[in-house]
């Protein structure tokens, strides 16, 4: 009766161990400023994907996709992928997501208005549909937001488990007459993420981009 | 009243309020003091009992346990005699079917050869030369009455016979003696072989007669393990602690193979499996390079036990030789099998190493990757070492057997010794309890020392009364 009750014990916890897998998936999603003059700001943003590429493995999430007037719309996505289980075959998504990176950049047009927050609200949908297992928001802007007159913006975030990463949050020019802007701007975008229930990261220096992806 | 003076009786007077709650302290101290007392005394009595009970108790335990470990190595040691013995007595067996099995051939063909040496022997032996008839021929020739000149004709005549004849019989003596040389020289490839067959019958003999000496020590070893004698037992414990660290080393080295193996093959089984999946917070690619490896490690064990080479299993060592044989050849096979995967698997892994430094290349920037000059030698190199690595692994089995058996021995002393020390802790904890105890009563009178003093004269005035009274009733 003992050794039953042992065995019983013992195929339980085993069934307990196997029926609670951790997702160890990475989904990310990449936000781009074409907004002015920072589209000149791209080809750093083309080196930061290829380091996520490269860091990105089976069955994880990516995509990226553009701020622009309104950004809260799927066709604001340049391109996304879902990584094949076999790690060669990733290689080779990864090498096609490349190439439509590469074209993007190459054709991209500067647009009038800012949408970060549109922006934000199409990732959190995207990453809470892959449904991977850790979540993160790369934002490649100065974090200046300008929305066009009748836009609604004010909406609630739930960025609960999604971590947002500003990067390469460039000064303006009237940052530079009072920097109290930059960091007030700074300051107003990591009150809205935590609020939300995210976790907010600055990163300008683009050489420590190792800690870009969240383990 | 603040907060802070509470406890002044007279907050104007915080002196005498101290001083009054000293007192009132110091009685309240003498008047508990006793029951203080008993209570400290109990406590400290029934933690110093509790220790010296637990104390004895793993005393009690670390005897059984030290019995234990004695009968674990006598019985391990008399194990391993009784397999040495066995061995020597294989071998023997080995060396008596090998040197002396043909011996009666042996004995046949030494017989033919001294038969022979005999019959060339008798055949030589030098024949005495005939007696001479013509010697009473002159005689009796010499005794006829006869002419002088007619008997010197007739002797010369003779003379002229005998020396004729004495050449015939010296030619004739010659040939023989010849013929026996002849035959004598023959002989001597069968003494050869005769004296070839003694000297292989002796070096057998004298072997053999090591081999005897060498089992009557071990024999003498074996008893004096059966008998239990100290000195066996200190050579088994000083042999099994040695084996311990040596079987230890060798396996450590053994897991630095087994992870280079694990190394080689965890990559492409991602292609086999998947790489997102896991199995409690393992890869799944990872679980299963470790099954291969140990499943590599299993087949090796039962290829050694199915030799005869380890003793892990009894069930494989009790089963009938062909089948044990049969195992031996199925485990083999499976290993066989395992290793060619394993150097497959070591070759995809370059390619798709290639495949990966093609692509960080190209994110990286740079037009290709570059391309390593003779590749084919990393290659190579994998492949064989997924190839051998499973083999060399089957070595494993040898010194996790003396391991698990040193093991039982090491482990058993340090718990004879853990306990000692334990048992020695609850005593000295113990004795300190008590000691505590007779502390904690004398820092408790020190605190009640003003009472205790007047105590302590009163009685020693009614101790002078009562010495005083016989005194005045003297003087009466």
């Amino acid at each position: 009766m003992k050794t039953r009750n042992l065995l019983l014990g013992v195929a339980g916890l085993l069934l307990v161990a196997c029926s609670q897998p951790t997702d160890h998936r990475q989904g990310v999603y990449m936000l781009l400023d074409t907004s002015g003059t920072y589209t000149q700001e791209l080809t750093k943003a083309q080196s930061i994907m290829n380091y996520v590429l490269a860091k990105l493995d089976s069955a994880d999430v990516f995509a990226v996709a553009r701020i622009d007037t309104a950004s809260f719309s799927e066709k604001d996505i340049i391109a996304k992928v879902s990584f094949d289980e076999q790690p060669s075959r990733a290689n080779q998504q990864k090498r096609a997501f490349l190439e439509n990176i590469n074209r993007f950049v190459r054709d991209v047009k500067s647009s009038t208005y800012t949408d970060i927050t549109g922006g934000l609200l199409q990732g959190v949908e995207f990453l809470r549909e892959a449904g991977t297992g850790n979540k993160t928001i790369l934002i490649f802007s100065d974090m200046k937001e300008e929305i066009p007159e009748g836009y609604v913006r004010d909406v609630p975030l739930d960025l609960k488990g999604i971590q947002v990463v500003a990067l390469n949050v460039t000064k303006l020019r009237g940052d530079n007459i009072d920097p109290r802007e930059y960091a007030g701007r700074l300051e107003a975008w990591r009150s809205k993420v935590e609020n939300a229930g995210g976790h907010w990261r600055v990163i300008n220096d683009l050489e420590r981009l190792e800690a870009i992806i969240q383990n | 009243m603040s907060a802070e003076g509470w406890y002044l009786l007279f907050p104007d007077a915080p002196g005498v309020s101290i001083a009054v709650l000293v007192v009132l302290a110091m009685v309240t101290l003498y008047l508990a003091r006793i029951p203080v007392h008993q209570a400290i005394r109990s406590v400290t009595r029934a933690l110093r009992n509790g220790m010296r009970l637990t104390a004895r108790s793993l005393e009690l335990l670390e005897q059984r346990l030290v019995a234990r470990n004695r009968e674990v190595l006598l019985s391990a040691g008399r194990e391993a005699a009784e397999r040495v013995v066995e061995r020597e007595f294989e071998r023997v067996e080995a060396a008596v079917n090998r040197d002396l099995s043909d011996y009666p051939a042996l004995h046949r063909r030494l017989s033919a050869a001294i038969q022979r040496i005999e019959e060339d022997y008798q055949s030589h032996a030098e024949s005495p030369p005939a007696p001479e008839d013509w010697v009473h021929a002159v005689d009796t020739i010499a005794k006829i009455s006869s002419p002088r000149d007619t008997m010197a004709k007739v002797l010369k005549d003779i003379q002229a016979s005998i020396e004729r004849d004495q050449a015939l019989a010296l030619a004739e003596y010659r040939k023989a003696t010849t013929a026996r040389h002849r035959l004598l020289s023959r002989a001597m490839p069968h003494w050869r072989h005769l004296v070839k067959g003694i000297d292989s019958v002796s070096v057998a003999l004298n072997r053999l007669l090591e081999r005897s000496r060498s089992i009557d020590r071990y024999v003498e070893e074996y008893r004096s393990i059966v008998r239990g004698d100290e000195r066996a037992e200190r050579a088994l414990s000083s042999s099994s602690l040695t084996q311990f660290f040596i079987a230890g080393l060798v396996l450590a080295i053994a897991v630095g193979g087994a992870l280079v193996n694990f190394h080689l093959i965890a990559r492409p089984l991602q292609e086999m499996v998947g790489g997102s999946a896991y199995i409690a917070g393992f890869k799944v690619s990872q679980v299963a390079a470790l099954v291969i490896i140990l499943m590599e490690i299993a087949m090796g064990l039962f290829f050694m036990e199915a030799m005869r080479v380890t003793r892990l299993f009894p069930v494989i060592a009790a089963l009938d030789d062909r089948l044990r044989i049969r195992m031996g050849w199925a485990a083999f096979v499976l290993l066989f099998i395992l290793a060619s995967v394993e150097a497959g698997l070591a070759y995809m892994r370059e390619i798709l190493a290639q495949d990966d430094a093609a692509l960080i290349a190209q994110l990286a920037g740079s037009a290709d990757a570059a391309v390593v000059s003779q590749q084919w030698i990393t290659s190579a190199a994998q492949m064989g070492m997924g190839f051998i690595l499973p083999f060399a692994l089957t070595f494993v089995a040898i010194p996790l057997e003396s391991f698990i058996h040193a093991a039982r021995t090491v482990f058993g002393v340090l718990a004879v010794l853990a306990l000692r020390a334990f048992a020695f802790l609850f005593r000295l904890g113990g004795n300190v309890c008590h000691h505590l105890g007779a502390l904690l009563i004398q820092v408790y009178d020190i605190l009640a020392f003003a009472p205790l003093g007047i105590e302590r004269l009163i009685a020693s005035r009614g101790e002078m009364d009562k010495t005083a009274r016989p005194g005045k009733v003297a003087e009466v």
